[in-house]
């Protein structure tokens, strides 16, 4: 009998964790109706998309920003952790850069708003003063430093964690055998790295590079307080562009309930809710592909 | 061997180099093919290399506008230059590439460390000064407005106000979003485990739970006031007489615990898996249900994982902003009620003040706030990952058998 109850709360619990996403889903399809149709006029799909697609378009630029710049960083501190630092201290600094993981978004965002904005604005004057031909560096640079790129500078500190301990996993477990094969044969370290440990990781690092841009891509906080949100430009250096989670989380606490701008709201976050899914189930999908052929468990 | 025949020999030897050569004593002067340490730069070589890197970094960054930022990259790249052009002149092309490479791993290294350091730094030395003014977490914000600020900034007033109702709030949301996350992580990562043991129901649902953790939080937080709003909704269409409206402490608990129960799946999960077999085996063996095999043996073997595992994602949604922002809102006074009224928490708080400080005009007593909540964050953040570690060290069962 107890028996009984207890497998069945357990596998409720696990159906209810299911049920969870799928009600994640209905409930903001169900509220975002508002955004996409009007009782006077029916389908308004086309204003929706019309106020979308900027959205869409800075959240991918920033996030973009963060991959360039976070990517290689986290690549490369992942071998100095698994193939560069003495052994005995690699996982004290693996503690030191997962720090980096439980710092919260709003610290990161006061201190890229009051910190690296200024810290950077000299580059950006100097960046538009000689590249300015080129459509990213013009405008007029931001006196205050809070541009989509200064944002994208904070998405990827706040990514590098999660980077770095995907890839660093994956580099450990690079059979011992390749790698001293590899290192017998005459090659120098890197060339062992490039030879035996590139090849076995790369589905991990194209899912930790992957994992990094969903949680770049939903990333909040830090975007709502260091950006200052404008129209879409091109420019990289000037005040403008917006995201969709700082948006949201600017316009959600103003907008009143039931009305036709949270549904807006509701319906830019279902939005975002879809791209990051496919990123991360990809980026899952790919990782679960790669642990069944390279003997990991 | 082939690279030794390769470099040319750094004493030439006289006559064509041919069988008849090799028979004869080599002379002295003819170096044999030495081991792998052959041509190894002596270890000095690096220092000086930084030395040179340092002092023309310096001098170039003096012809721009001399700072340290600027001198640092300069000579970082630097040194990585020189050391590849003299390693590949004296060493060979291949050791080079391999310097190279070294150096750009160490320096990604470093490049991360940067804004660590910077941000520990930066909220220490601004957060302490208002840390350090009585009453900052014992009062609440009630009653300070734009004019308290004014007379605090030009005319060196103590900055009045506090976090009391950011903490109470960020408390209770916490806990609360504890309570509804726990049971459920732990019965899934019990389900995963014991019963299903990697059905099609099981894949999927680790499958879920790693996509779950990626759910951005502003979703959970639109997924927390949609479901709760439609449920007030419908209860007060049957006259319940809920609240109307979904801005409430235990709705930004709902949206947390979206973010919370994969967390505490993935750990518990874990944990479950070590606990050896022979246990339940031996449980088993006496006659005990396996239900009760769960509760009095495996949970308790694997309890230090368990709780270090429930700290860990206590730290990581404590410090969310976004998801509470929208479900609870803000206020400047304690409200301990959940079900009733907007709430505070911390990080909430520390946005409210640097995006809309009290006095737009006068806005440093705001952001003094705004640091020293922020130092009080990271504090309680960094505290809770360290309580999980000693959970994990010190309560560890002294004899988990093999």
């Amino acid at each position: 009998m107890g028996d009984k109850v207890f497998s069945g709360l357990a596998l409720l619990a696990g159906v209810a964790i299911l049920a969870t996403l799928v009600f994640v889903a209905v409930f903001l399809s169900f509220n975002s109706v508002g955004a996409v149709y009007r009782e006077e006029e029916g389908l308004i799909i086309r204003q929706f998309l019309q106020y979308a697609y900027p959205l869409v378009i800075g959240t991918l630029i920033a996030s973009l920003i963060a991959l360039l710049l976070a990517t290689p960083v986290a690549v490369g501190v992942a071998l100095y952790i698994s193939h560069f630092a003495p052994p005995r201290l690699s996982k004290s600094i693996g503690y030191v850069i997962d720090l980096l993981a439980a710092i919260p978004s709003v610290v990161y965002g006061a201190w890229g708003m009051s910190f690296l904005g200024p810290t950077l604005v000299p580059l950006y004057g100097w960046l538009h003063q000689h590249l300015s031909f080129i459509p990213l560096f013009a405008g007029s640079p931001s006196q205050t430093g809070r541009t989509i790129f200064t944002a994208g500078v904070v998405l990827a500190v706040m990514i590098l964690p999660i980077i770095t301990s995907v890839c660093r996993e994956i580099f450990i477990q690079t059979p011992k055998l390749h790698e001293e094969a590899a290192l017998a044969l005459g090659a120098t370290r890197w060339e062992m790295i490039t030879m035996a440990v590139f090849p076995f990781a790369r589905a991990g690092i194209i899912s930790g590079v992957m994992l990094g841009l969903g949680r770049a891509l939903g990333e909040t906080m830090a975007v709502a307080l260091v950006l200052s949100p404008g129209l879409l430009t091109a420019s990289l250096i000037s005040a403008g562009n917006s995201t969709i989670p700082a948006e949201i989380a600017l316009g959600f606490p103003e907008a009143p309930p039931g009305s036709e701008r949270q549904a807006q709201l509701i319906a830019i976050g279902l939005v975002l809710f879809i791209i990051t899914l496919i990123v991360n189930m990809t980026a899952r999908w790919i990782v679960s592909r790669h642990k069944e052929f390279s003997g990991a468990n | 061997m082939t690279q030794t025949q390769q470099q040319p020999m750094p004493t030439s030897v006289q006559g064509p180099a041919g069988p008849a050569n090799q028979h004869a004593p080599a002379p002295a002067s003819t170096p044999r093919p030495r081991s792998l340490t052959q041509r190894h730069m002596p270890w000095w070589v690096s220092l000086v290399i930084l030395a040179v890197s340092a002092v023309l970094g310096a001098a170039l960054s003096a012809l721009m506008t001399f700072n340290m930022a600027i001198w640092f990259i300069l000579t970082a790249v630097l040194y990585v230059i020189i050391s590849y052009g003299v390693t590949r002149a004296k060493v060979s092309r291949r050791k080079a590439t391999d310097t190279l490479w070294k150096h750009l791993v160490y320096l990604a290294f470093i490049i991360a460390l940067l804004p660590l350091v910077s941000v520990i730094w930066s909220v220490t030395s601004i957060g302490i000064p208002g840390l350090l003014e009585p009453g900052f977490l014992a009062s609440d914000m009630r009653g300070i407005d734009g004019t308290i600020d004014r007379r605090s900034q030009e005319e060196g007033e103590p900055v009045l106000g506090g976090i009391r109702h950011a903490l109470v709030g960020s408390l209770l949301i916490t806990l609360s979003a504890t309570f509804i996350s726990v049971p459920i992580g732990l019965m899934t990562s019990i389900y995963l485990v014991e019963y299903a043991r990697g059905g099609p129901l099981a894949r999927a649902i680790t499958f879920f739970v790693d996509v779950m953790t990626g759910i951005p939080s502003i979703v959970a937080g639109l997924f927390g006031a949609a479901a709760v709003g439609w449920f007030l909704g419908v209860g007060n269409s049957l006259g319940l007489g809920l609240p109307t409206r979904s801005t409430m402490g235990i709705t930004a608990a709902i949206a947390l615990s979206v973010l919370m129960i994969p967390v505490v799946v993935r750990t518990t999960e874990e944990m479950l898996r070590v606990v050896p077999n022979e246990l339940r085996e031996a449980s088993y063996a006496l006659g005990v249900r396996k239900w009760r095999t769960i509760l009095k043996v495996v949970i308790p073997t694997a309890i230090s994982g368990i709780a270090a595992g429930v700290t860990l994602a206590i730290a990581r949604v404590i410090g969310e902003t976004a998801p509470i922002l929208v479900t609870a809102g803000f206020i400047v006074s304690n409200n301990w009620n959940m079900f009733q009224g907007w709430m505070t928490a911390l990080p909430v708080f520390i946005f409210r003040q640097f995006q809309n400080p009290t006095s737009p005009n006068f806005s440093d007593p705001s952001h003094q706030r705004a640091w020293a909540a922020a130092l009080v964050l990271i504090i309680i953040v960094m505290g809770l990952n360290l309580t999980a570690r000693l959970i994990a060290t010190f309560l560890a069962p002294k004899n988990t058998g093999r």
